[in-house]
């Protein structure tokens, strides 16, 4: 494991008497690519902009490099932004919003003519020195202000939902690009954003928050498979997630009928909720399936049907690669490995991730 | 029958345009290059290098000129300070600033004027404290001071409009790309608000260079404007010819004082009001 | 903190140096003597006064009729040559524009003069020629408030309105109108302020006997002054202060409503 870059120690940030962040701590890895996902107000910005120094904290410390950096202001700090809205200066053509940092750390004209030439060509937008900004598609714009950013070389790059406002094939894309930007600069980048399939492409962390506290922090497999809690689980996919009682170890009842699992632990007789994932649900006979239901809506989705099955009171969420028509009668299984078991938030805090399931 | 011709709701304008702008300005010309007689003529034009008009030029130009100085350095900090403000009714701050220009024109310079006089508002207060008067009535200064009191508006206006359209995360993307205080200014700030400048010093100088109220009422006589001369020309001396050639010669000095400042002006939004 | 209050001091003396002149006219239009400063005890006799002064009605009243008037005709003429100009194509467009930063950008003394040069060829110079005057200089104020407002509106809209049924003054009505209604009636509002201001160039047109306020009180300077005048500068003020509020008030409140 490679050493912590950043460090967030015990930080609180309110605005106006709205609590944004309670007691935040969080490290990040040299060279990680880490990604905070959340809905919106969910303080996954103010994170980030704690880090990039726009604001600062009420309390709590953040070291870079084992530094203390909390009092250090945005112009003194290591690490550069792409800011959500591109941010270009208009009224500079392209190499100089590009060339602005170099000039400021006083760079050599031949330096900053190399850098601005390397990092356009990284972007792939070469020749592209004297267009305007308001020349420039959406797209090219978020490109010249990564290029922007990583001409000065910073140690971290600090990315708010840069893709946010791009169309959805122009998207993937930039994923890829973003990948192999991170691979070719070797620096660590955190990433904000509130779409859960780019955290998961791109990640090699996801720390998952809500309404100011981190609820999972995990590798994208770990996230998506083995979710600490309903609203991870919710957040991280469509799921089946549903009341149950966790009657002793491995063994759980639900919509009335009881399943076997794997899960330990919980105690006897506990509430708990139960995350299913579309995909692990296995329509059979019906005389087969622990519950029994019937099909009440079809779709294609190219690659598998999206079904819902009303079995046990409760409208399931089914992936399946087969054809079943509206009306057919079925029986649900689940093999006990599929069946994920967590605990019923407690505190009031936790409450707050409430979902409609 | 749909196609209904929209264009042509723009005909009275278009008349309106002929006969009141187009129409008057061509008199103007008419005058200034005729003599009396009714034919041409250039004295009326070269006029203006004789002494008192020349003098009234260059007094014109000096104290335009200083007005239009005193006016940017006055509004642009308080357009900063204004935009700064932490405050939801940013638009009620602005319009506290803006209401005096409501006053009547007139009236605001006539309260300047028992400000100053000699035995006015404030002559009064400094003698009750035991201070020495201050004589600026009837000086080219009394003058500037009206003149900064009447336009400081018309800066203060374009240069706060053009500063509330500098985004805010343009300023952070600087800041985080290592830029302090005085970087942002000159490279992100001034740059911004050029426009808003320009637009400031036509609004403010136009006025000021040709202003002849003000001079009248502030330098009583003794503060001779070019705006003064011409005014002189067409009220008291019935030299309408003469008044013409120097409301020309007025008109290239606007009209070059503008071009001048719009080649500094690159977007091209030097002259937009508001 | 020594940036904030060096600031908070610096808007404090700006906001002084404005108000000052207001505040003494305030104060001499109660103050009971003939002199211009010596304070000599409250009175009302100004307020009063001032509406039996003839020649002071007289003004006000040629004023509001000629600010009123010239307004509501220059309103109706810019806005139908901003809904004409937007229809015209770029090249058209530019030359209307152009003439209409002529009254905009010119001197004051110099549109003034011009108009009194063309109007004594035909009348003789009174209420006509003023008011003819400050419909020029209003109408570009109205063009420049509504024409913004017509380049945001989406022309498809209209036609869509069209395709309905609807005949082209019912769909002027029912779409473009609400959309350009903002700018004809700041424009309207501009045009009342630019008249009840101006003073050079109705001081060229207006000849001998007719005066508004502006240029009464310019001829009076000579004279001295009236307290009287104090009192009807100290009510304008306040009118303009609550036709002002009240016109910044009420749009507000609508578009918070409007969310």
């Amino acid at each position: 494991m490679s050493k912590h870059l950043i460090d967030f120690i015990g930080i609180s940030k309110s605005y106006d008497s709205n609590l944004v962040l309670d007691d935040l701590n969080l490290y990040i890895r040299e060279n990680e690519f880490l990604t905070l996902l959340g809905p919106s107000g969910c303080g996954k910005t103010t994170t980030l902009r704690l880090l990039g120094g726009f604001e600062s904290p009420d309390k709590g410390q953040i070291l870079f490099d084992g530094q203390d950096i909390t009092a250090l202001a945005a112009n003194e700090r290591k690490l550069n932004t792409v800011f959500q809205k591109y941010s270009l200066f208009p009224h500079m053509s392209i190499a100089e919003n590009i060339a602005f940092g170099l000039k400021i750390s006083k760079k050599s004209k031949a330096y900053i003519q190399d850098k601005i030439k390397y990092a356009l060509k990284l972007v792939n937008l070469e020749g592209f020195e004297n267009r305007s900004v308001d020349s420039l598609s959406g797209g090219q714009q978020q490109r010249i202000a990564i290029a922007r950013a990583i001409v000065n070389e910073p140690k971290v790059l600090l990315l708010d939902e840069p893709l946010g406002a791009l169309d959805l094939k122009l998207r993937q894309n930039m994923q890829y690009e973003l990948i192999r930007l991170k691979e070719e600069l070797g620096i660590t980048f955190v990433y904000v954003t509130h779409d859960q399939e780019e955290a998961l492409t791109m990640s090699d962390t996801i720390v998952v928050m809500n309404q100011g506290y981190i609820q999972q922090i995990g590798t994208p497999e770990n996230i998506y498979n083995e979710p600490e809690n309903a609203f991870v689980a919710d957040f991280i996919g469509h799921s089946n997630i549903i009341d149950g009682t966790m009657i002793k170890d491995e063994l759980v009842e639900i919509l009335g009928a009881r399943w076997a699992c794997v899960d330990k632990g919980f105690g006897n007789n506990k509430p708990v909720d139960v995350v299913i994932r579309p995909e692990d649900v296995e329509l059979v006979d019906p005389s087969e399936g622990t519950l029994q239901g019937e099909v009440t809506s079809l779709i294609f989705k190219g690659v598998h049907y999206e079904l819902d099955v009303m079995a046990g009171g409760y409208e399931w969420l089914v992936h399946t690669t087969r054809f079943v028509p509206v009306g057919t009668k079925v029986g649900i299984k689940v093999i006990p490995f599929n069946i994920q078991i967590m605990h019923k938030p407690e505190s009031s805090d936790e409450k707050a991730v409430e979902i409609d399931a | 029958m749909r196609k209904f011709k929209q264009q042509f709701l723009a005909g009275p304008y278009l008349i309106w345009i002929i006969g009141f702008i187009l129409l008057p300005l061509i008199m103007i010309l008419y005058y200034a290059f005729t003599n009396g007689d009714g034919s041409f003529t250039l004295s009326y034009i070269t006029a203006i290098a004789d002494e008192t008009n020349r003098k009234a030029m260059g007094l014109s130009l000096r104290l335009g000129i200083i007005c239009t100085i005193v006016c940017l350095v006055l509004s642009y900090p308080l357009a900063m300070i204004l935009n700064n403000m932490k405050i939801k009714n940013q638009g009620l701050v602005v319009f506290i600033f803006m209401l005096p220009m409501w006053m009547n024109f007139m009236l605001r310079i006539l309260a300047w004027k028992l400000l100053l006089s000699k035995n006015g508002v404030i002559n009064s207060i400094l003698t009750g404290f035991g201070l020495s008067r201050i004589n600026i009535i009837n000086t080219p200064t009394a003058v500037v001071l009206g003149m900064v009191y009447d336009f400081l508006p018309f800066m203060l206006l374009p240069i706060y409009n053009s500063m509330t359209r500098i985004r805010k995360d343009w300023i952070e993307a600087a800041r985080d790309l290592g830029a302090g205080n005085v970087t942002i200014f000159l490279k992100i700030i001034l740059p911004l608000t050029v426009s808003g400048i320009i637009s400031g010093i036509v609004m403010v100088f136009v006025p000021s260079l040709t202003s002849f109220a003000i001079s009248q009422v502030l330098g009583g006589g003794h503060v001779l404007l070019i705006g003064n001369v011409i005014e002189q020309d067409f009220m008291q001396g019935m030299q309408w010819n003469a008044g013409s050639g120097l409301s020309f010669v007025l008109m290239i000095f606007v009209i070059a004082s503008m071009t001048i400042v719009n080649i500094f002006d690159k977007e091209g939004e030097g002259t937009s009001i508001c | 903190m020594l940036k904030k209050c060096a600031s908070r001091i610096y808007m404090v003396l700006i906001f002084a140096f404005l108000y000052l002149p207001i505040i003494v006219l305030i104060a001499l239009s109660f103050n009971d003597s003939r002199s211009k400063v010596k304070w000599g005890g409250f009175t009302l006799r100004w307020y009063t006064g001032c509406f039996q002064d003839e020649k002071i009605m007289t003004a006000f009243v040629t004023t509001l009729q000629v600010t009123f008037l010239s307004a509501i005709i220059s309103t109706l003429i810019g806005t139908l040559a901003a809904l004409g100009i937007a229809a015209m194509k770029k090249r058209h467009q530019t030359i209307y524009l152009g003439a209409t930063n002529i009254p905009l950008l010119n001197a004051d003394i110099v549109t003034g003069i011009s108009m009194m040069l063309l109007f004594v060829k035909f009348i003789d110079l009174g209420f006509v020629t003023v008011l003819l005057a400050h419909i020029t200089f209003s109408i570009p104020y109205v063009i420049l408030n509504v024409l913004p407002k017509m380049k945001q509106t989406n022309r498809s809209t209209y036609e869509a309105a069209l395709d309905l049924g609807a005949t082209p003054l019912y769909a002027f009505y029912k779409v473009t109108w609400p959309e350009i209604r903002p700018g004809v009636f700041s424009g309207f509002m501009m045009a009342v302020t630019m008249s009840l201001d101006d003073f050079s160039i109705t001081y060229f047109t207006k000849g001998a006997g007719v005066n508004t306020l502006s240029t009464m009180l310019y001829t009076e300077l000579r004279k001295g002054i009236k307290p009287e005048l104090y009192a009807l500068s100290t009510i304008l003020f306040f009118a303009v202060l609550l036709i002002l509020l009240a016109g910044n008030v009420y749009p507000g409140k609508k578009r918070v409503a409007a969310k």
